[in-house]
């Protein structure tokens, strides 16, 4: 009988967050539609019209895409307007001004990783760039070796490429990661075969912003002779990465997580040791028969333009990004209680701030936040209520990866701004667990612990 | 020929003057913040050519501020103002 009136509870707290939320949306619809009937029956103020509208919501999710810098819009302009050449034209003007564009920003792509300009492909973005490294390397050393290491807080690009792999019959090793969010080294080594031909591990987390320890990783791989992938899309142009200090084989870039263009990104191919792979788009054999198709010299150019543009800014935005980062934690930690950040206080990239709010539906608080664009986790998955699978990985309690937030911060995110989330997210905060059966409970002193709430 | 102290000061006043007119919050108070900070970060420089090449920078990056103002007023939003503003 207990167990039914817990259940019972469960449902009315759950039905009373959704109504919550119907009843928020409703309100917002009604004072939108006031506004408008407002200003058309007030003919009189015609000027003062424009002002009515509503105002666009600050920008705070810095991991899942980035305005580009006007730098690199300058830089592609030309290529868009006059110079339309196809860069693998060999017959005349057109094309060799267009490969000189591409050979420019494959130079500025390399000197931003340290590599050989040879050793840079272009793709059409990370999911690409994971895609061919993983099923390329996998399939061309298919006769020799069919193991693949991976993390369990890996981007679903690089999961799903791995899950496609154990289908064509290879064998794939999804490490756990610590509670900090990062792999054991010693795991790491103990999973190592001899038929293991590739790890794959990002750099930076895309959810909690966690750096992997990747120069370590890379020499563990090194000596077993293990290729090394690092999807570095988050990474790139926010911390310093060289591929031959950390030892990495292949190396995933993204065009707009770099305050570039979206639709490009690039692969890093070590030339020495050489790492081959097998194509996976067969055509006109460009970019050295790894990717054939039209290199989109105009995204390509900002790609180039925003790894030297990022290369310029690291430090200046590296010590501002760090200082909001804390002002943003501090300022909302020292107003609220029960605020958990997610993954490691050090070893994370400051511009990925992962805070749960206990006792607060992550969902509710984002639509409560609507003058600020945030999400709970990663765009991909953003569309589903489900908590994030990398949440659940650092072993994060089911109700607390539901009410986890992702606050990112940006090269064009200013102080005013992080106030305003700040007074925002405390307002909000306060106010949604005032509602809640649970936070109630909690100051009731029930330990939340010993409710068994689901019957299976 | 190293800019004089009067050429340095008036192209800082232009691009500040330039920055404040980007259509975009962000940008603006990006463009601002950075010629300050850039400025405030080259004060010391003594280097007649250094102080050419750095002028020689300034002036490329006003002309890609104007350039890029005036793209930023085509395809600006219509009011849309950013909850800060």
């Amino acid at each position: 009988m207990a167990a039914t009136a817990r259940h019972e509870m469960k449902r009315f707290a759950f039905s009373l967050s959704r109504n919550g939320l119907l009843w928020r949306r409703a309100l917002h619809h009604q004072t939108a539609n006031s506004q408008q009937t407002q200003v058309t029956e007030d003919k009189s103020t015609q000027t003062e019209k424009k002002t009515d509208v509503e105002p666009r919501p600050l920008y705070l999710d810095a991991q899942a895409t980035n305005p580009m810098d006007p730098r690199v819009l300058d830089a592609m302009l030309p290529y868009l307007v006059s110079y339309y050449g196809n860069p693998h034209s060999r017959t005349h003007a057109y094309g060799w001004e267009s490969e000189e564009a591409v050979e420019k920003a494959r130079k500025q792509v390399a000197d931003l990783i340290g590599s050989d300009p040879r050793e840079v492909v272009f793709t059409s973005g990370a999911t690409e760039s994971n895609n061919m490294a993983i099923k390329g390397v996998a399939n061309f050393y298919r006769s020799k070796k069919n193991h693949i290491i991976t993390t369990q807080t890996e981007h679903k690009c690089v999961l799903d490429s791995c899950r496609f792999l154990e289908n064509e019959g290879f064998e794939v090793t999804y490490l756990p990661v610590k509670s900090n969010g990062i792999i054991d080294l010693q795991e790491f080594k103990d999973a190592i075969r001899p038929s293991t031909s590739l790890a794959s591990i990002m750099t930076v987390n895309n959810e909690i912003g966690v750096k992997q320890p990747i120069a370590e990783i890379g020499e563990i791989c090194r000596e077993n002779k293990v290729f090394f992938h690092t999807d570095a899309a988050q990474a790139i142009g926010k911390i310093p990465v060289n591929v031959n200090n950390m030892k990495i084989d292949l190396m995933s870039i993204s065009g707009h997580k770099v305050y570039g263009p979206k639709g490009v990104g690039a692969l890093y191919i070590r030339r020495r040791p050489r790492v081959r792979i097998e194509p996976m788009i067969s055509g006109g054999g460009q970019e050295r028969g790894m990717r054939s198709g039209t290199v989109p010299h105009t995204l390509v150019v900002g790609l180039g333009s925003a790894c030297e543009v990022a290369q310029q800014e690291m430090e200046y935005d590296r010590e501002r990004i760090s200082r909001l980062s804390e002002r943003l934690i501090h300022g909302i930690t020292s107003q609220l209680d029960h605020v958990i950040r997610n993954g490691d206080p050090v070893e994370t990239y400051d511009g990925c701030v992962n805070l749960s709010f206990a006792y607060v539906e992550g969902e509710s608080l984002l639509m409560a936040m609507k003058q600020v664009a945030l999400s709970s986790g990663s765009a991909c998955t953003s569309a589903s209520l489900e908590p994030s699978y990398v949440l659940r990985a650092v072993g994060a309690d089911e109700d607390l990866a539901h009410s986890s937030i992702r606050f990112g911060i940006g090269r064009f995110t200013t102080e005013e701004e992080i106030d305003f989330t700040i007074s925002k997210c405390v307002s909000e905060v306060t106010k949604l667990r005032q509602m809640s059966p649970l936070w109630e409970m909690v100051q009731e002193g029930i330990d939340l612990k010993s409710i068994q709430w689901t019957q299976h | 020929m190293a800019a004089t102290p009067r050429q340095v000061l008036g192209l800082y006043k232009q691009l500040l003057r330039e920055g404040e007119r980007f259509a975009n919050y962000n940008y603006r108070s990006y463009a601002i913040r950075r010629v300050k900070d850039y400025f405030k970060d080259k004060r010391g420089l003594t280097d007649p050519a250094a102080i050419s090449k750095e002028y020689q920078y300034g002036v490329k990056s006003l002309a890609l501020i104007q350039r890029q103002v005036a793209v930023s007023h085509m395809y600006s939003h219509a009011n849309a103002k950013q909850v800060v503003e």
